[in-house]
């Protein structure tokens, strides 16, 4: 296992790059707050959902977008790599493809799981009534949350190779990922075709787990959404490391 | 020069890479030698960064195969990776980075162990003149120490093959004549076969010890910068005049060749140093002269039958797109 310590090095260039690439880190954590502000304090003045307040409801949803959008951007940022010759210095070293994708995959989900601590703390200090334990708790989802979502993420990346396609993975798979997985509102009170619809997004286990241990509300048991939630991202690693694999063999 | 007896560091067979129906790489058949430094030389379009793409397996071959250091890039890319080091053309070191935080990488993705590393990272900071430079990051850099940085990483895991892909492209002319100076110490010191590819005549010609001319996916034209200059037959010598007749050259054995061009003609000599007296007094009064010893552009005209535009110096730098003139074009 020499490559252990190649996948290190990736990964801590990765880490290297998050620290001092502030604006990455900045904008990351905005987004998410303005959304728990507008959306929670706006719509949670008027709305609360079995009982609970609205802001509190959309939490463990904020929480799953902050991975979501942390995760596959980062690993859109492969194109960038590509359109300079950065990633050329690592495909031609000798470590294995795969392995350069656990490595960038490790990379991204040290990022995202920092950004939720952040959120957490920040959580804790605006008053949202999350427990330590509740968020212990959540750490097994957060974390396959965003592995199988870095996976994604890469897999575009290696996949596409121009910015403008950005756009239609964020239109086509990151907004309907983001909907349709119960993170804004409940799922129960939709149109039977769309609610079956939301069991192939693996976000709603994500969201249905965090909202169980932290609020207490989860619809399925919390063995259940881990176990869908991890066969999903098992499926995203493959797909991911594949497509790392294929990339540059044109 | 030219290493007679040495074993052969790269070989190709029938090596072709097509991209839809353009064959950017043709039937490609080369041999090079261990210890040398042999230049790819050509216009953009020609092939040189795909054949490169192709020998250090970032490309799979359409049909042909090739071999680094005896082996087969196909059969055993990993293998091959561990032998060779690349400076690619466009910028390839992290700006958020220190240099040596950049290297210390590079060691690790080889898997070189600590202590020869620490070692080793110290001994190239030092061959490219960035040891006090080396715990600031990247980004603060000039593009010529990037350049330097990059060929140190290249040269961090003792491969036994250094490719550079138009090392000098986009560098202002000082920089540039650095950058060859590194180069040049670099292959002597560290003892390695260097492959580079350039469409600077000057680099190659300077650089090299034997150079392929590259068109179309072809090798056109092989050997010593020497060697290729002479083929073309000799200098050549412009002459501005008004009504020349040919016949006036008649029996001149030294003229190779004669062209007009309006009211210049262009004479191919033998020695045109030491016969301009004997041409001029065949020739008659001239409005101007002038020799020009051949040059590897006449040589890539010559088998190529197109002029050849270098770019202009630093214009837009590495990601313009370089076009080359089939017309005519006077230096």
């Amino acid at each position: 296992m020499s490559e252990l310590e190649g996948i290190y090095a990736i990964w801590l260039r990765e880490f290297r790059v998050y620290l001092r690439e502030k604006e990455r880190a900045i904008s990351s954590i905005v987004s998410p707050l303005l959304w728990l502000f507008a959306f929670g304090t706006g719509l949670g003045a008027s709305v609360a959902i079995a009982g609970v307040n609205y802001q509190l409801f959309i939490f463990p949803g904020i929480v799953a977008m902050t991975l979501m959008f942390t995760s596959i951007f980062y690993g859109m940022y492969v194109i960038w790599d590509r359109k300079l010759d950065f990633l050329k210095e690592v495909l031609v070293a000798p470590i294995s493809r795969r392995n350069v994708f656990i490595g960038k995959m490790l990379g991204g989900v040290t990022d995202a799981m920092i950004q939720v601590v952040v959120l957490l703390i920040l959580a804790g200090v605006l008053g949202i009534p999350v427990t330590p334990y509740g968020a212990l708790m959540a750490l097994p989802a957060m974390l396959l949350i965003t592995v199988c979502m870095t996976s994604i993420g890469l897999f575009f990346g290696a996949v596409f190779s121009s910015f403008e396609s950005f756009q239609l993975v964020m239109q086509f798979v990151l907004w309907p990922l983001f909907f349709f997985s119960g993170a804004l509102f409940p799922l129960d009170n939709l149109p039977g075709w769309l609610a079956s619809l939301t069991y192939f997004d693996p976000l709603t286990y994500g969201v249905d787990a965090m909202r169980g241990v932290m609020l207490g509300m989860g619809k399925m048991p919390l063995e259940i959404d881990l176990l869908v939630l991890g066969i999903f991202t098992l499926v995203t690693i493959w797909m991911g490391a594949s497509a790392f694999e294929r990339m540059g063999k044109i | 020069m030219l290493a007679g007896n040495n074993a052969q560091m790269i070989t190709t067979s029938h090596l072709t890479k097509r991209f839809d129906k353009l064959a950017a790489v043709d039937n490609l058949n080369l041999n090079i030698e261990e210890g040398e430094v042999f230049g790819l030389l050509g216009p953009n379009g020609a092939g040189k960064t795909t054949t490169i793409n192709l020998l250090i397996t970032l490309l799979k071959p359409t049909s042909g195969t090739a071999t680094v250091n005896g082996i087969d890039v196909v059969k055993n890319p990993a293998q091959v990776r561990k032998n060779i080091g690349v400076v690619f053309q466009e910028p390839s070191v992290d700006d958020l980075l220190s240099g040596k935080e950049n290297l210390e990488m590079h060691a690790m993705l080889y898997s070189m162990p600590g202590e020869l590393r620490r070692k080793r990272v110290e001994e190239v900071l030092e061959l490219v003149e960035l040891t006090d430079r080396k715990d600031d990051w990247v980004k603060t850099y000039s593009g010529g120490m990037r350049r330097r940085l990059e060929l140190a990483r290249g040269l961090m895991h003792h491969p036994k093959v250094l490719f550079l892909d138009e090392p000098t492209l986009g560098l202002d002319p000082q920089t540039r004549q650095h950058i060859w100076k590194y180069i040049a110490r670099l292959a002597k010191e560290e003892n390695m076969t260097v492959v580079l590819t350039t469409h600077y005549m000057e680099e190659a010609d300077l650089l090299c010890s034997r150079i392929g001319i590259m068109d179309r996916g072809k090798i056109v034209a092989l050997g010593t910068p020497k060697k290729l200059k002479h083929e073309v037959g000799g200098d050549v010598v412009i002459i501005r005049q008004d009504g020349f007749d040919r016949s006036c050259l008649k029996g001149l054995k030294l003229v190779k060749k004669v062209k007009v061009e309006g009211d210049e003609v262009f004479l191919t000599v033998e020695h045109a140093h030491e016969n301009l007296q004997r041409l001029l007094a065949a020739v008659g009064k001239v409005k101007s002269v002038e020799v020009r010893e051949a040059s590897l552009n006449d040589v890539f005209l010559k088998y190529t039958g197109r002029k050849y535009r270098e770019e202009e110096e630093g214009a837009e730098g590495g990601w313009a797109e370089r076009t080359m003139h089939a017309e005519s074009q006077r230096d």
